[in-house]
């Protein structure tokens, strides 16, 4: 059981970690602020050139 | 004891695998399962992981666990940060899986399952897993930096110039090719355009939801928006069966062409927030999904291959693209066995976030099996078609004729027996109007993989609805290429411009970032255009082209990994890499040699077009023709003359370290040791 929830929990990670949940999750510990619209633009601004960057296998 | 079982349980593996990969490759004449490919592969890949990666990682590249990675020393929450092993071999795995290993594999089957298959088993163990884990390594080892840095840095700078081109121009053949595989996916097909054309409503709406409503939820609203993306896929029957609005969703090619060009440059150009971003995120949810449920469909219904392992078009003269299986079935197959382009991501964001050197083993050389698994689903979806269904939907109507009658009895004439009323029956229940013609492989692999859903989950009578959404997975799979693609290219164009005037180098100056997206779509579109008006339909062409562009990058991989390894003073390990780029080096050069010079029309540029313009009465139409083969040509021979440079400047290098000529010195940032390791000890 134990096993099953750790598997559960890294799958949900690894997710968070695609869909850049995780990173928004640090942006906001980084800049210690809570979540809300103004601070997800923020976000956005800040991931603009490196998201844009990261290239995409064919 | 234990140590028995082990060896026991690895004899058992191996033999399971040379069971399986002699059923492969000696049936003849008799139909095989597809469950013998899954267990090859499989076989393959658990003996190459915990065997070879397990030799190159003690032996050759020595993996420090006491070494701390640029993830722990430069740690800033924001590019560089530790992440668990599982994670980021997810992570790296999304970024590596693309529409390449799905589409390169339906385009080989012309050889048979064969020939594909043990390239795809064979390229990706010693190979492309090799290349994917090395360069990842050595990338940790130098702060993270990219393939053309590290290839500046040990090579030289021809060798950086050489990366840089290869990767622009790599990028801008891919982009032409992939939107023209959405081309002819989508061409005369109201049900797929409508689909595809709500994903960019669906996009905005999920940009706008984010930013305003729940910031940062992207689980919650890409989950919103498969759901949505769903309902566009059953509404899209209702489209294409209403007289009304059926024809502003019929499209010809060069239509489709036109507004793929233009979306391109819009969303090189908007604000990521609004539409890369979130199509990213929707195109990432459908494909985990979508390779999920493939392979699950595989092993639950176990479909029989009617493809056989061989087909006469071995001596080079497919329908789909012509030239004989060597060189030719190795660069059509890129993804899914070694492809040049992901050295760009295993030295891009990957080794900034890898919180072990030991882990570089699971992320860069198992990331990679699991893609090469992908094309072997891929195989598999192509070769349990019929193969007369098969050549009748990827044959061109320059190969087979227009006409339906035309085209069966020249793919029944090859021994392949397919008549017009099944095709007619199987675009009916697949809710096309036709299947002929259908090159590029997506439809293909389409109706393959709606053959399997169908069979094992809804029956024939949800068909059309599996093909329509396997349709919109690899469309808008390959949208979010060529918007990820064209900003990336605009950003190497900026940043190449900035050295000849400031000004064009900064990202958020309006008219540097019009100017730049314009150049890039602009040279993709072209190749997108050029692969339209083609009568061969332009996959024959364009789709090798491309393919030898990947296998050049990766032959700039390789050389960069074996200069590094034997600058650590261990050349007597550097045929771990030299064998792959030996054989990379045989298959582009002679692949590029038939491109540019082969005297047959079909396959050398140069020879099409001296046929074009002898045969032909002169016209504007036939010039462009001539201009365009003229161009592939230049473009394969300058491309083919650079990676030589890079070579010989390698060699050069190889040949003075070992000889004692010069003192090796390898650029690794200076050893500082992990404070991982002790807290795990604690």
């Amino acid at each position: 059981m134990t096993q099953l929830r750790q598997i559960a929990a890294t799958i949900v990670a690894t997710l968070r970690e695609i869909f850049d949940e995780s990173a928004y999750s640090r942006f906001l510990a980084r800049h210690e602020v809570s979540s809300s619209s103004g601070a997800y633009a923020a976000f956005l601004r800040e991931q603009e050139t490196s998201k844009a960057r990261r290239p995409k296998c064919c | 004891m234990k140590n028995s079982i082990r060896i026991l349980i690895w004899l058992v593996v191996a033999v399971l695998g040379a069971l399986a990969l002699g059923t492969i490759a000696l049936h003849r004449g008799e139909e095989i399962n597809a469950m013998w490919l899954v267990v090859a592969a499989f076989s393959a890949y658990a003996l190459g992981y915990r065997f070879y990666s397990k030799f190159i990682s003690a032996k050759v590249l020595a993996l420090d666990a006491q070494r701390a990675t640029p993830a722990e020393r430069l740690e800033d929450g924001r590019d560089f940060v530790p992440t668990n092993k599982w994670v980021l071999f997810g992570h790296h795995f999304a970024a590596i899986a693309g529409p390449g290993p799905l589409v390169g594999p339906v385009l080989a089957a012309q050889f048979g399952y064969l020939p594909g298959t043990l390239w795809i088993l064979i390229g990706a163990v010693f190979g492309g897993c090799v290349q994917d884990f090395v360069i990842l390594l050595f990338s940790v080892r130098r702060d993270g930096k990219s393939l053309t840095e590290m290839a500046r840095d040990e090579i030289g700078i021809v060798g950086g110039f050489v990366a840089y081109t290869a990767v622009i121009s790599i990028i801008v053949i891919l982009l032409g090719v992939a939107s023209l595989v959405v081309v002819n996916a989508l061409k005369a097909s109201p049900w797929g355009v409508f689909t595809i054309a709500m994903t960019i409503p669906i996009a905005l709406l999920m940009g706008l939801y984010l930013r305003r409503l729940r910031p940062g939820k992207v689980l919650e609203v890409s989950a919103l928006g498969f759901i949505l993306v769903m309902l566009a896929i059953w509404g899209g029957q209702y489209v294409s069966q209403t007289p009304a609005v059926a024809p502003w969703f019929t499209l010809t090619a060069p239509a489709l062409a036109i507004i793929i060009i233009i979306y391109g440059f819009a969303a090189s150009a908007l604000p990521v927030w609004l539409l890369l971003a979130p199509r990213d995120y929707l195109s990432t949810f459908v494909k985990l999904g979508t390779i999920g449920l493939l392979a699950l469909g595989i092993i639950a219904l176990r479909p029989t291959l009617h493809m056989p392992a061989l087909t006469r078009f071995v001596d080079g003269s497919g329908p789909i693209f012509a030239g004989k299986v060597f060189p030719f079935a190795f660069i059509t197959i890129a993804c899914g066995a070694i492809s040049g382009f992901h050295a760009l991501i295993s030295s891009g964001t990957t080794p900034k976030l890898i919180r072990r050197e030991t882990e570089t083993r699971l992320v860069g050389y198992g990331a990679m099996m699991a893609e090469s698994m992908v094309a072997i689903m891929a195989t598999i979806a192509a070769c349990v078609l019929q193969p007369g269904t098969y050549f009748a939907i990827n044959s061109p109507a320059g190969i087979v004729g227009q006409a339906p009658e035309a085209a069966v009895a020249t793919i029944s004439g090859w021994g392949f027996p397919v008549t017009a009323a099944t095709m007619h029956s199987l675009a009916q229940a697949v809710g096309e109007q036709s299947l002929f013609n259908r090159t590029g492989g997506a439809p293909a692999f389409a109706v393959g993989m709606a053959h399997i859903f169908s069979s094992s989950l809804g029956g024939q009578a949800v068909m059309a609805l599996w093909y329509h959404f396997a349709i919109m997975f690899e469309a808008l799979f390959i949208l979010t290429v060529l918007d990820a693609g064209t900003r990336v290219g605009r950003f190497m164009v900026q940043d190449a411009l900035s050295h000849v005037w400031k000004p064009l180098g900064r990202t958020g100056w309006y008219p540097s970032i019009l100017a730049t997206s314009a150049l890039i779509v602009a040279a993709w579109g072209s190749f997108l255009w050029q692969g339209v008006k083609d009568p061969l339909g332009g996959i024959n062409s364009l789709w090798p082209l491309f393919g030898i562009c990947n296998q050049l990058l990766a032959i700039v991989a390789l050389c960069v990994a074996t200069t590094i390894i034997i600058k650590m003073g261990k050349a007597k390990y550097s045929p771990v890499t030299l064998v792959a780029l030996g054989w990379l080096v045989a298959v582009t050069f002679t692949a590029s040699w038939h491109k540019i010079f082969d005297p047959n029309p079909r396959i050398g540029f140069l020879a099409h077009a001296r046929q074009l313009a002898s045969s032909a009465a002169p016209s504007h139409e036939i010039s462009r023709l001539i201009f365009n083969d003229r161009l592939d040509a230049a473009v394969a021979g300058a491309l083919v003359c650079m990676v030589a440079l890079i070579l010989l400047e390698s060699i050069s290098l190889w040949v003075s370290v070992i000889s004692g000529r010069m003192q090796a010195r390898v650029r690794e940032a200076p050893f500082v040791a992990t404070r991982f390791a002790a807290e795990e000890q604690g």
